[in-house]
Order: C-alpha cells, then sequence, then structure tokens
C-alpha cells in the first residue's frame, strides 16, 4: 500500500514537470504552429542561472537561497524565450520548417555552451531542511519535493486557465488557436500574443527546470533534451494546443511511467509511454481531447 | 560538350583523385596535419563519407519527400548495433551478419513508419523523435547484455576478416567507405528520378493533389521512408567496420538534430549538397575539437575561449546563421556563385 501511494505521488511529481514544460509547448503549437525544440533548453539555462544565483547567495538562509533560485530561473526562461522569439523565430513567419531548425540551432548551442561554463558533471542545488525531507502520509514516506512539484503545477494551471478564459489576451490565444487567420483578419495584432505565449511557455519550462533540480536532487546539461521528448509525448497524448488535455496526458504519463519502471524494469515505463503514444495515434489520431485552448 | 557531360567528367575525375588518395603522399597545409595518405588522414576521410551517405539518405525523406522526421538516427543505429550484436554477442561471420541487418533495417522501418505516416507535418516529427527515443532508451537498458549499455559494443580483433583490422589496412576501410558513397549517390540518384521519386517530389509540393490525382501518397510516403532508412542501417554497418564498434552516442536524438544540421548545412533537396554538408559537418566536428585544445585558443579570456571551445556551439549557431540567412546551405552558396 505505502508503496503504491509513494509511486503513486512521485508519479503525480514528475507528470507535473512534464506539464510545466508540455504546457508552454503545447500553447505555442496550438497558436504559432511552431514545433519548438529550444524549449528543453530553456529549462537547461534557466536550472543552471538559478544554480548560480543560489551559490552567490552562499551563507544566507536556504530558503533565501532557494527562493531567489526560484525567481532567477522563472525570469531567465522568459527572457530567454521571448528574445529567441523576437530575434530568431519572428523573422522566419514565412517558413514554418525554418523555425522549426532554428529552434534546433538554439537547443544545440545553448546546451554546449552551458556544457562548456558549467561542465558537464552533475551539480547540486542547496535546498531548504525541509525539501529534502519527506512527509507521511498512509505509511508512505513522500519526498517534500514532489508535493512542491504538484502543487506548483496545479497552480501553473489554475493561472492559465484564468488567463485563457477570463483575460482579454487570454481570448486572443484561443481565438488564434480556433483559426488564426480569421483572428488576423478581424484586425487584431496576434503577434503579441505568439510573443506573449512564448513568455509564458519559456517561464514554465525555467520553474520546471529549478523543480526537477530539487525533484532529482542535481542538474546536469542533457536532462532538458529527454523531459522536452516526454512532454512532446504528453502533448501529443493530450491532444495539440490544449492546456488542460495536456495537464491530463502529463499525469496519465508520469504515473504509468513511475509504475512500471518500479514493477517492471527500469526503462520499461519509458517504453511503455512510447507505446502508449502509439496506441493513441491508431485509435484516436487527435489526442485524448480536440484542439481547444481550455 | 554540354554542362550535363562536363560535371560527369568533373565527378569521374574527382572520384579517381580520391580513390588514388592511399598512393599518394601529398600534404594539405592546413586542411590536414598529416599527409594525405596517412592512416589517420584516411580513417577521418572515411568517416566523413559515412556521414556524407548517411546525411544523403536523410535527404531523402526530408528533402524529397518534405517529411521532417526526427528519428532518423534510429535506422542508423539499427544497423550499427545489429551488425555489431550478430558479430560480438553470436560469433556470426562478416555475410550472416549483413544478411541479419539488411532483414531488421526493412522490417523496422515498414512497421515504424506505417504507425508515424498516419501524421502529417510536425506531429510526425514529434512521433518519430518519440520512438527514436524509445530505441535510446532501450540500447542503454542493455537488455539480456546485448547493446552493452553506455560503454557500446566493440569488435574484437578477431570478428572481422583481416583485411579489415588494423591500422596498415587503413586504406582498405577508406575504399570500402568510398566504394559506400558512390553506391549510395547512385541508389539515391536513380530512386528520385524513378517514376515515384518524382511523386515524391509531388508530394512535398502538394499532398493532396497527389491524392486528387489517384494516387496513394501514404504509400509513396511509406516507401520512401523503408528505402530512407534501410540505406541509412547500411551506413551503420560501414560505421561499425570504420570505428570497430557501436557507441550509444549515435541513438541519441542530439544525433539525429547533427543529422539535420549536416542536410541544411549542405543544402535541402539536392543530393551532392547533402553529401557535402555531412563531409564538411564531420569534418568542422573533428577539426573543432582539435581548435579547442590549441595553445593559442588556451591564452585568451574564459568569456571567449569557453564558447569557442564547444564544438556543438559553434556548429549551432553556424547553423542558426545558415537558415536565416542562406537558406539554400552551401549548395545553394555554389550554385548562386555559378549563375552570377
Amino acid at each position: 500500500m505505502s508503496t503504491t501511494v509513494l509511486l503513486l505521488i512521485t508519479g503525480l511529481g514528475l507528470g507535473a514537470l512534464y506539464f510545466l514544460i508540455a504546457a508552454g509547448l503545447s500553447l505555442i503549437w496550438g497558436l504559432m504552429r511552431v514545433l519548438n525544440l529550444a524549449h528543453g533548453a530553456f529549462f537547461t539555462v534557466a536550472a543552471y542561472l538559478g544554480w548560480s544565483a543560489s551559490l552567490a547567495l552562499s551563507g544566507t538562509s536556504p530558503w533565501v537561497q532557494w527562493g531567489v533560485s526560484v525567481v532567477v530561473a522563472v525570469i531567465a526562461g522568459g527572457v530567454f524565450a521571448t528574445l529567441t522569439e523576437v530575434v530568431l523565430i519572428r523573422p522566419l513567419y514565412a517558413r514554418p520548417v525554418g523555425q522549426v531548425l532554428v529552434t534546433v540551432g538554439v537547443a544545440l548551442a545553448a546546451v554546449a555552451l552551458i556544457e562548456g561554463g558549467y561542465g558537464g558533471d552533475p551539480k547540486q542545488l542547496t535546498l531548504p531542511a525541509w525539501l529534502t525531507g519527506t512527509t507521511a502520509i498512509l505509511g508512505a514516506n513522500i519526498p517534500n519535493t514532489r508535493w512542491v512539484a504538484i502543487f506548483a503545477a496545479a497552480l501553473v494551471l489554475a493561472l492559465l486557465l484564468f488567463f485563457l478564459q477570463r483575460t482579454r489576451y487570454g481570448l486572443i490565444v484561443r481565438a488564434g488557436v480556433e483559426n488564426r487567420s480569421m483572428v488576423e483578419a478581424l484586425g487584431i495584432d496576434v503577434q503579441r500574443a505568439f510573443t506573449l505565449v512564448f513568455a509564458i511557455g519559456g517561464m514554465a519550462a525555467g520553474l520546471s527546470g529549478v523543480l526537477a533540480a530539487a525533484y532529482y536532487g542535481t542538474i546536469d546539461p542533457v536532462r532538458g533534451t529527454s523531459m522536452l521528448i516526454f512532454a512532446f509525448i504528453v502533448i501529443v497524448i493530450g491532444g495539440l494546443g490544449s492546456v488542460a488535455g495536456s495537464a491530463l496526458a502529463a499525469v496519465i504519463v508520469g504515473v504509468l511511467q513511475q509504475f512500471l519502471n518500479f514493477y517492471a524494469a527500469a526503462g520499461v515505463g519509458d517504453f511503455a509511454v512510447v507505446l502508449l503514444l502509439a496506441v493513441v495515434l491508431l485509435v484516436r489520431p487527435g489526442g485524448l481531447t480536440g484542439a481547444t485552448s481550455t | 560538350m554540354t554542362a550535363a557531360r562536363g560535371r560527369i567528367l568533373f565527378a569521374v575525375a574527382a572520384l579517381l583523385v580520391l580513390a588514388a588518395l592511399p598512393q599518394i603522399g601529398i600534404t594539405i597545409p592546413g586542411l590536414f596535419e598529416r599527409p594525405l595518405s596517412a592512416p589517420g588522414t584516411l580513417s577521418l576521410l572515411a568517416l566523413c563519407f559515412v556521414f556524407g551517405a548517411l546525411a544523403l539518405t536523410y535527404d531523402i525523406v526530408f528533402g524529397y519527400v518534405g517529411l521532417l522526421s526526427f528519428g532518423h538516427a534510429l535506422y542508423f543505429a539499427t544497423g550499427a548495433y545489429a551488425a555489431a550484436i550478430a558479430l560480438t554477442r553470436w560469433h556470426w561471420h562478416l555475410p550472416q551478419a549483413i544478411l541479419l541487418t539488411a532483414v531488421v533495417a526493412i522490417v523496422l522501418p515498414l512497421v515504424l513508419g506505417a504507425v508515424c505516416l498516419r501524421m502529417h507535418d510536425i506531429p510526425f516529427a514529434m512521433v518519430t523523435l518519440a520512438f527514436a527515443e524509445a530505441g535510446s532508451v532501450l540500447v542503454l537498458q542493455n537488455p539480456f547484455g546485448l547493446t552493452g549499455g553506455e560503454e557500446g559494443l566493440a569488435l574484437g580483433s578477431d570478428v572481422l576478416p583481416s583485411y579489415l583490422v588494423g591500422v596498415p589496412n587503413t586504406h582498405n576501410l577508406y575504399w570500402i567507405a568510398l566504394a559506400f558513397l558512390v553506391l549510395t549517390y547512385a541508389v539515391g540518384w536513380w530512386a528520385v528520378n524513378s517514376p515515384p521519386g518524382r511523386v515524391w517530389q509531388a508530394i512535398r509540393e502538394n499532398e493532396r493533389r497527389v491524392g486528387v490525382l489517384g494516387l496513394n501518397p501514404y504509400l509513396y510516403k511509406l516507401g520512401a521512408f523503408v528505402l530512407s532508412a534501410f540505406l541509412a542501417s547500411a551506413a551503420g554497418v560501414v560505421y561499425v567496420l570504420l570505428q570497430g564498434g557501436a557507441n550509444p552516442q549515435i541513438t541519441t536524438s542530439s544525433f539525429t538534430l547533427a543529422l539535420l544540421v549536416m542536410v541544411v548545412l549542405g543544402g535541402v533537396g539536392t543530393l551532392w549538397g547533402a553529401v557535402l554538408g555531412g563531409i564538411v559537418y564531420e569534418y568542422l566536428d573533428f577539426r573543432l575539437v582539435a581548435l579547442s585544445n590549441a595553445p593559442a585558443l588556451q591564452s585568451l579570456p574564459a568569456i571567449v575561449r569557453v564558447p569557442l571551445s564547444e564544438p556543438l556551439f559553434i556548429l549551432g549557431v553556424l547553423f542558426i546563421v545558415l537558415v536565416l540567412f542562406v537558406p539554400g546551405g552551401l549548395g545553394g552558396l555554389l550554385r548562386r556563385r555559378a549563375a552570377a
């Protein structure tokens, strides 16, 4: 029983990290039809800058260090994403494949730069004592980092849904996902919504990066790439362009992966997730939900 | 003499020079540190040829059919690992190992392609990426002790025929790589100029119209996918012979992205452009590592030194610049120079 609970919560925590990456990717795809391979680089760069910030503050309380590293990572992810959109993706609106290729270049260059600057060895983030501890639920000792990841993802999901449902820009984004050329024809500037969606996606990816550092205990230059691949699987299963679908799929993927990696063998869970993707594609090519942005 | 005949004569002459290279002792300062006939130079050139051929196979699906696959490394790795496993784990002879690899290299892309091609455009790209990742996970997990996990598989000195082993026989491997490149080019040229090859290019331009004309785009795409994957697996076998083993780096998604960089570097949609891109990429990748250890670089301040000593950073930036400003790649540049 306690193992089941532990695996379930840990799987939810992993799903939360996936969701934070997938939400931005899904919106970017839904609105702009850009496959953003640089999203993993946002994750990695933000995590490392957060680590640097925390290192610069060494000596102060661990809570301050960790809090600052979270804030720095979120801002770094947002700034990096905005710059990528404005400088590199905007000039290529007429060439969709060119946009994908440019994000490939960003991913390669940014990860190589991080590896050059910080070295390839895993780095440890300073965490408050509470974060490294566990909380007992139903006889299972759950690491507190899982709760933080789940809480953060739930908060981001709520904020995103509020943004999409209740604000003017959210309305433009939803309309853009539905039919971009119609929104443009009505004289609404979709470009600004593009930049906004990129910034939000980058911030969420940065948050995921710094939370993953706590979840796994370390940061390394290549985790972003493998997280990105699972985030792709999540958004295809969830239905491209749908934030709620991504949340649902992230939970399914994270929990399935944890259970199979534990009960079958390490790696089986990763494999099963890809199989699940194939099955979903064969049965429901549009994903679990249709393409709507709610 | 027509331009086409001139080009063929030039290609034949270039090939003869390349084939005779192991016997010519000249040095090209700057480009290669040692004479061209030295084993080190020959094995670098051989590797360049294999990557040129691999880039060509990727260009068939990406450049001619317009399928953005992010899983092409999987088929290269399939060839490499199938051959290496048969040779080292089961102690098969080289011909049997190649036969087994050929069977796997047709069945696997047929099954995976049939699933992936239900998607179009970018979702297709994501799904191929996911399958390639599954392959990478599988190789790293070392199932039944077959793949050797992170260490990869090293061919011992006794599993290959003696003329393929050892530094003095490097020229044999060089010739094999060159012959493979020529063969791949011939097959690729024949395929894209055959009637199905014309349908591939029509699908790239307007898939729906091909469907309206009464052809089934799905089957044509699957054919191109399988052909390209099969040739990539063959390149994997040659790679194993050259490197004396298989390593998990060739299964990673970064390796697929490197393939994409090669093709875009050389020029999408031309066979010789892709070959050129593959050769230049591999050469740069090798030489930039040497550059990063150069004494002149070590004396620079860290902010300049660190980026310059990361080959992937330089290649990534070069790639961005090419995509933004030179959409035709190196091939496009050369053609424009020739036209001007």
